[in-house]
């Protein structure tokens, strides 16, 4: 129990005094995962949407693969997007292992499926007929866009939250294609596993209350927005 | 199939069909609605009303034949987007969005591009014509159903449409909110002279609003024509069972009394009861079931005081009892039993007395 | 329809996007190629911290960027057998000289040596303390069955203990007493320090952790406890993709004598003796 108490009075000693790994780290987390979380946003609302809203063969079988992407274990994300980066890879020429490139990729590829399921949900859940009505508003497709996104705002921000949480908090990815390079590709989680194995406890119980005082805070923010003007 | 015969036509259908799973949803072949005219269609569920409705407007693709408005066909995407931006519609639910009402209505002029100051103006004056000026800043999510619809129709009128589609627009709604609506839709229609085609499957509503009706079967159009001759003279037993064959005759108030009326029917007086002016246009309507027929009674021995003379037209049957067409000056159905038929011997060109009471007719004010 | 027409337009518009995004940053990354190094070595020396020490000064000399990927000596080796490391920093000399007959190595140097100690309760129930030979300890604690916990992960501590087990004669393998905990040094000496059992740590990361733990040297000083470390450059032939001139570079540093100072008075400092024994030239 002391370890705790000791791990958030190193955690706040950390923060105060701007320790420069830890900052460096924190912000690593945050440009990553943020960065993944964002492609994440566009690549799945955008396709999230097309599936919704189109009839086509074979939608249903699309629909489940993306379910299941939703469960994907982000260590085999990780494994499989190493495999294809490694230097003798197919995408080896590109010489992007072990940065945060490809960590901002894994990432991508562990959101997007999340976000994508979560927009198709609540895009179909959206009454039947609401298309029709906002069409025969005189929308464009754009427009209408813009409309059915504003209307499934709730779910939709529930699915960025989902998205962000998973990423930033996922490890097994992380270290396989980023290598936990020390001020290069560490993040917060990545750092919280080495000092584990190396015994500093406290030091890995300070990352991971900034991890979860980091998580709070975003989700907070987005939250709020989430509920904003539900006057019930 | 019946079509109508018109030249200011606003829309026209032309041999359109729209299928699903290899089987036509609708297929009509000809659908003229003229410019300024209300044109109901009626129904069952599942007559393809909406599937047509969606069509027309649009929405839904089209596996042959075309829609022409202005007389220009809508068959590209431009001129499917030119099309929507002078048309408006309205479904059964609101479908409003998760804004205020003022927000709702604005939103066909905010997809217009149109200045803030002009759609603050215009959204102002459809709250007051809907009668919702009240509600401008409450969220639609607090609305009633009757509040919401009419947030729904202030939204589809703020556009000024040449056009507008109403798929079974009061369904939903309670009895007494449906009526105060049924009325201010009417009102609104006859001031703007707005071309509208509306889905019900409620007779009295179609009377109410419409200056054609045109019944669908199964995706097909059986029979168009105005509310009387499609409710008195149904074209098969299909639609007649539908229509409910009640007899509809529009007339003028002649006299009042106190509580009745006469009104005046092709030359004959009938009497009805309620609380009308003289000279205001009626449309009365009379159950086939409260009409008596009997083969001597003479005129002022029987209680009625609708009693009238008449040749039976046609005579058909309907399970339990018999369907008498009559023509009294003016056609009038009633229902006869098996045995009462028998009895009475009656058959084409018998020459009856029918007779009503005053309180069996049905009036509907214009 | 109009929807599977915008659907693709969109796929294609992100797809483009997103392409052009990792080819942008690929091609940036790929002249930087030849500046980077891909260092495989195992844990315990990454945890000791002395590449923390050793690394930047490196870097700063010859401008290369060094990646370190700090894995089992297991599965350093086994990136290097594919070409996916450049240099490799391990101390498991067997499976080394079967790393460097198989050609994939093109060279091979010793750089540095620290030792390895059994460490145990105070109580010791396997009376080892005062044992001088390795292997007869571990035979100790076998015959009296005591707890005794193992990496269990093909690191080069994993490799040592194994080697310790064969010259003991005793059966350790799936024995009740021998749990493998597949974890790194650090957290296998706490669990073993939680249950009061036995393990062969590295000194450095016992060090780091003794005040902690509550675990005591029982058992140290043999030759068979000597963790030697060697710096192997990978061989080009058999990967032409690899970076040999950083790879040289890069052991050649790590044999030069500014880096063996380093490494001599590494740990002192903190922990009143050296942490590591500078071994470069010598005879192994």
């Amino acid at each position: 129990m002391d370890l705790i108490v000791e791990g958030i009075w190193k955690a706040l000693l950390l923060l105060f005094t701007l320790d420069p790994e830890v900052l460096s780290i924190t912000l690593l987390s945050l440009a990553v995962s943020g960065a993944a979380t964002l492609i994440s946003l566009v690549l799945g609302v955008s396709l999230g949407f097309a599936i919704a809203l189109t009839e086509f063969r074979g939608k249903k079988f699309v629909i489940s693969t993306i379910n299941t992407g939703m469960g994907l274990p982000p260590v085999v994300v990780g494994l499989f997007v190493s495999i294809f980066l490694w230097r003798n890879g197919p995408f080896g020429f590109l010489g992007i292992l072990y940065t945060p490139l490809a960590m901002v990729i894994a990432q991508t590829i562990i959101a997007a499926p999340l976000v994508m399921g979560i927009t198709v949900a609540a895009i179909q859940h959206l009454p039947r007929n609401l298309r029709y009505q906002i069409l025969a508003l005189g929308a464009t497709r754009l427009q209408m866009m813009r409309l059915l996104v504003r209307e499934a705002r709730l779910p939709l921000l529930a699915a960025v939250m989902a998205g962000f949480g998973g990423v930033i908090s996922e490890v097994g990815a992380s270290i396989m294609v980023g290598g936990n390079i020390k001020g290069y590709t560490r993040v917060l989680t990545t750092a919280t596993v080495m000092e584990t194995s190396r015994g500093n406890f406290d030091i890995a119980i300070a990352l991971g209350i900034i991890l979860l005082a980091l998580c709070f805070i975003i989700n907070a923010v987005l939250t709020y927005v989430q509920q904003r003007e539900r006057p019930r | 199939m019946n079509s109508i015969q018109s030249s200011a036509g606003l829309l026209e259908a032309r041999g359109i069909k729209v299928l699903r799973g290899g089987f036509p949803v609708i297929d009509i072949p000809t659908l003229l609605v003229e410019h300024g005219r209300v044109i109901s269609l009626i129904g069952p569920n599942g007559s393809g009303k909406s599937t047509l409705m969606l069509a027309l407007a649009s929405l839904l693709k089209l596996h042959q034949g075309s829609i022409f408005f202005h007389g220009q066909p809508i068959d590209s995407s431009a001129a499917r987007a030119a099309y929507r931006k002078k048309l408006a519609m309205v479904f059964q639910e609101p479908l409003l969005f998760d804004a205020t009402v003022f927000e709702n209505v604005a939103t066909g002029l905010k997809i217009r591009g149109m200045k803030q100051q002009e759609i603050d103006q215009t959204v102002e004056e459809q709250l007051a014509r809907f009668g919702i000026g009240h509600l401008a800043r409450r969220s639609a999510r607090k609305l009633s159903g009757g509040e919401a619809q009419r947030t729904s129709l202030a939204r589809a009128f703020a556009i000024r449409p040449e056009i507008i589609f109403l798929d079974e627009p009061f369904a939903s709604l309670d009895p007494p909110s449906r009526d105060s609506l049924v009325d201010d839709l009417h009102a609104i229609l006859r001031q703007t002279r707005t071309t509208a085609v509306i889905a019900t499957h409620d007779r009295m509503e179609a009377l109410r609003l419409s200056d054609i009706l045109a019944v669908m079967f199964a995706g097909t159009i059986v029979q168009t024509g105005t509310p009387e001759e499609v409710m008195n003279r149904p074209a098969d037993e299909q639609v007649a069972a539908f229509v409910g064959t009640e007899t509809i005759l529009s007339g003028t108030v002649a006299k009042t009394y106190d509580g009745t009326f006469a009104v005046c029917i092709a030359g004959t007086l009938l009497e009805a009861v309620g609380e009308v002016k003289k000279g205001e246009e009626v449309v009365c309507c009379i159950r086939p079931e409260l009409v008596t027929i009997s083969t001597d009674t003479p005129i002022g021995h029987s209680s009625a005081r609708n009693t009238f003379t008449g040749t039976i037209v046609k005579i058909s049957p309907l399970g339990l009892f018999y369907r008498v067409y009559l023509d009294c000056g003016f056609p009038l159905v009633a229902y006869v039993t098996t045995q009462s038929l028998k009895n009475l011997g009656l058959k084409d060109g018998t020459r009856v007395t029918a007779s009503f009471k005053a309180t069996a007719v049905h009036v509907i004010k214009k | 329809m109009k929807h599977a027409q915008f659907m693709t337009r969109l796929c294609c518009l992100t797809a483009l996007l997103c392409s052009s995004m990792i080819g942008g940053m690929a091609a940036s990354g790929h002249a930087a190629d030849q500046k980077n190094i891909i260092l495989a070595t195992t844990t315990s020396t990454q945890d000791s911290g002395l590449l923390d020490v050793l690394i930047p000064l490196f870097e700063k000399k010859t401008g290369f960027m060094v990646k370190t990927i700090a894995v089992g000596s297991g599965q350093a080796m086994a990136m290097g057998e594919r070409g996916e490391a450049d240099a490799l920093l391990v101390h498991s000399p067997d499976a080394e000289k079967k790393f460097m007959e198989k050609g994939f190595g093109s060279s091979r140097m010793i750089v540095m040596h620290n030792d390895f100690v059994i460490v145990g309760p105070a109580a010791d129930p396997a009376k080892i303390k005062g044992v001088k030979s390795a292997p007869e300890a571990f035979k100790n604690i076998a015959e009296t069955q005591s707890l005794f916990m193992s990496r269990g992960d093909n690191s080069g501590t994993h490799a040592k203990e194994k080697a310790i087990w064969k010259a003991s004669g005793a059966a350790c393998a799936g024995q009740k007493w021998y749990q493998e905990t597949g974890l790194g040094m650090g957290q296998t000496l706490g669990v073993a320090a939680e249950k009061k059992g036995y393990t062969l740590a590295d000194r450095g990361t016992y060090l780091s952790l003794k005040n902690k733990l509550g675990l005591e040297i029982l058992c140290e000083g043999d030759k068979s406890l000597l963790n030697v470390y060697h710096v192997m450059a990978v061989n080009p032939d058999k990967w032409p993709k690899v970076n040999t001139a950083g790879a040289k570079a890069f052991a050649d540093f790590m044999v030069s004598q500014q880096a063996q100072t380093v490494i001599k008075e590494f740990g002192v400092e903190r922990f009143g003796q050296p942490l590591f024994f500078p071994d470069a030239g010598k005879k192994e």
